[in-house]
């Protein structure tokens, strides 16, 4: 459904501050593929989203999403077809608008948008059966401001509303980075959760190994913006985190994973 | 003159200057864009208003419509230069500011129109009461009356408008994107056109403004502007300190009215107390600092408590 081909990406060319990130990067993803991304600091996962989002643009290679060439389209263009969630819980979200003034944005993602007043009566309802299944308490605050949400909750909304129009893919880029252990790992099987319901392709990142295993039916890994390892099925789920290690340090040459990959 | 008619002018003054506060705020609160061309444009909706009148003889209710179209082309041209060319926000207004001081001075072909003699809005509208004389007051108190009121019908016709406007999808979309304009993006909205929107309808009431102070005062000036975007944020800051509570959206419109209306009556009483004219700009700017200043200088103060402790 996916078809990255070829992608290059120099930020800031020829100035003192240039930087090759993505390097002949090259990703298929099949329907209902739900694939963990790993890699270290700076390999290039959060710019490969964003390609994919329409945030920056590739400088060479091309990208189809379900047979449609998007390389050139913009980000608020190929929304319709994407969910997303950030790394930074303040990013998902508008602090100072309603909850449920976020969800009626969000719902209406991909569609056109006039003069018809912002919310219905009848959204309300399914926004609070949705609020619901996320188990937090929001049903009742549907009036509230985001800014005063926990990080969790915020994320967690973020989650919904990136779901609310089901999208052909979603990405998460590390969205339970910022939380403690246990709003992350709730987040998580939020996420895991919400991706066999809707049987939804999903490409998320993250830093936690063993989060990388345990979810998804594919998981690969970058180094210096090429997928260096891809690996699905019963191999993947057969996986430890001392294998992830060990292919790491095979690929970076003898480099060791750097700290966050190793703790988390 | 004493200090009654002097407030009594000054909330006159308040309601003709709140749809130019209206319309800052707009900008400064709501798209989260500090837009200074609203000077120019001020100045281009009472240029307009005045020329139309004196040297092609309109009706001064129809000088409005396009005192408010102009205004509106004037904000979309600093959102074309600030989300298409990408020129800073501030910039872009500027440009659009020094370019329109030019432009009016074409429009009136020199610096000021004088309305004397003329039938401005207020005066039509006078001449369907009843005179002055029977009514026993003062030909200028019925002035101010009248001002009052022509004030309070635009007022609440904004209000209105606005309350409406905002509410509806492409109203939030504007309220979003000055909140996180990446999440709009994300929700499949093109916060450029948001931004363009949002600058065209702030500058279409401003230049309404700029047309209704020039038929209460009698003239047009190429500077009436100057400071424009200070006195708009002096309007809403005091209304925001005095109404802190009011969360809902119509009332912290009324809340900014409410705030023009006390400056009029702050410049009004301290130039009774003898502050010199020519001081009134650098007052109202240390007014609008200090107002401005005030959730930082309440956050120390709360800090220093929590320190004590
Ligand atoms: N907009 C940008 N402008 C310039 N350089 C950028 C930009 N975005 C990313 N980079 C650089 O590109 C490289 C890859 O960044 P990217 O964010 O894709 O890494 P990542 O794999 O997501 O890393 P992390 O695990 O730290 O999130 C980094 O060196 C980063 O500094
Ligand atoms: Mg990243």
């Amino acid at each position: 459904m996916l078809k990255m081909t070829n992608i290059y990406k120099t930020f800031n060319p020829n100035t003192v501050n240039e930087k090759l990130v993505l390097r002949g990067l090259n990703v298929e993803l099949k329907d209902g593929d739900f694939v963990t991304v790993i890699g270290g600091n700076g390999a290039g996962k959060s710019t490969m989203l964003n390609m994919i989002a329409g945030v920056h643009f590739p400088d060479q290679g091309s990208i189809t999403l379900d047979g449609e060439d998007i390389t050139g389209l913009p980000e608020h263009k190929r929304a319709k077809y994407l969910g997303r969630v950030f790394q930074d819980p303040m990013m998902g979200t508008a602090a100072n608008m309603e909850i449920e003034e976020n969800l009626a944005l969000a719902y209406r993602r991909g569609q056109k948008r006039g003069l018809n007043w912002g919310i219905t009566k009848e959204e309300k309802e399914l926004y609070v059966e949705k609020l619901k299944m996320l188990d937090l308490g929001l049903e009742t605050r549907l009036t509230a401001k985001v800014g005063l949400l926990s990080g969790g909750q915020r994320q967690a909304l973020t989650l919904l509303m990136a779901t609310l129009q089901q999208p052909k893919l979603l990405l998460l880029d590390e969205h339970t980075a910022a939380l403690d252990p246990k709003t992350a790992s709730k987040v998580l099987e939020l996420s895991e959760q919400i991706i066999a319901s809707y049987s939804l392709t999903a490409l998320m990142v993250t830093h936690n190994m063993k989060n990388a295993i345990q979810y998804g039916n594919r998981l690969i890994m970058m180094y210096e913006g090429k997928i260096i390892y891809d690996v699905s099925g019963e191999e993947k789920k057969n996986l430890h985190v001392s294998d992830l290690l060990e292919k790491f340090e095979k690929a970076s040459g003898g480099e060791f994973a750097n700290d966050r990959m190793i703790l988390s | 003159m004493n200090i009654v008619m002097a407030i009594f002018g000054a909330v006159s003054q308040g309601l003709t200057w709140a749809i130019l506060a209206l319309g800052v705020y707009l900008t400064f609160r709501i798209l989260n864009f500090a837009d200074m061309s609203c000077e120019g444009s001020f100045a281009l909706g009472g240029s307009i208003s005045a020329v139309l009148m004196v040297n092609f003889q309109w009706n001064p209710f129809l000088t409005l419509i396009v005192s408010t179209l102009a205004g509106a082309a004037a904000g979309a041209v600093t959102g074309f230069l600030h989300t298409r060319l990408k020129i800073p926000a501030i910039l872009s207004g500027i440009l659009t500011m020094i370019g329109l001081y030019s432009v009016n001075l074409r429009v009136m072909g020199q610096a000021n129109t004088s309305l004397i003699g003329q039938n401005t809005l207020i005066m039509m509208i006078k001449g369907l009461l009843p005179e002055a004389k029977e009514l026993g007051i003062k030909d200028s108190t019925l002035q101010t009356w009248v001002t009052m009121g022509v004030g309070l019908v635009f007022i609440f016709a904004v209000i209105m408008i606005l309350y409406w406007f905002f509410g509806t999808e492409i109203g939030c979309c504007i309220r979003a994107t000055g909140n996180n304009e990446a999440m709009v993006r994300a929700q499949g909205v093109n916060t450029d056109k948001m931004k363009i929107l949002g600058l065209l309808f702030s500058n279409g009431l401003i230049g309404l403004s700029g047309a209704l102070v020039t038929q209460s005062q009698g003239y047009a000036d190429v500077s009436m502007g100057v400071g424009a975007i200070v006195i708009g944020l002096a309007s809403i800051v005091i209304g925001e300190v005095l109404l802190l509570r009011v969360k809902n959206f119509a009332g912290k419109l009324i809340a900014i009215v409410v705030g023009s209306i006390i400056y009029r009556i702050i410049i009004a009483v301290v130039l009774q107390f003898g502050l010199a004219t020519d001081d009134l700009k650098l007052f109202t700017a240390i007014v609008v600092a200090l107002a401005l200043s005030v959730p930082v200088l309440k956050s120390k103060k709360g800090m220093i408590r929590k320190e004590a402790r």
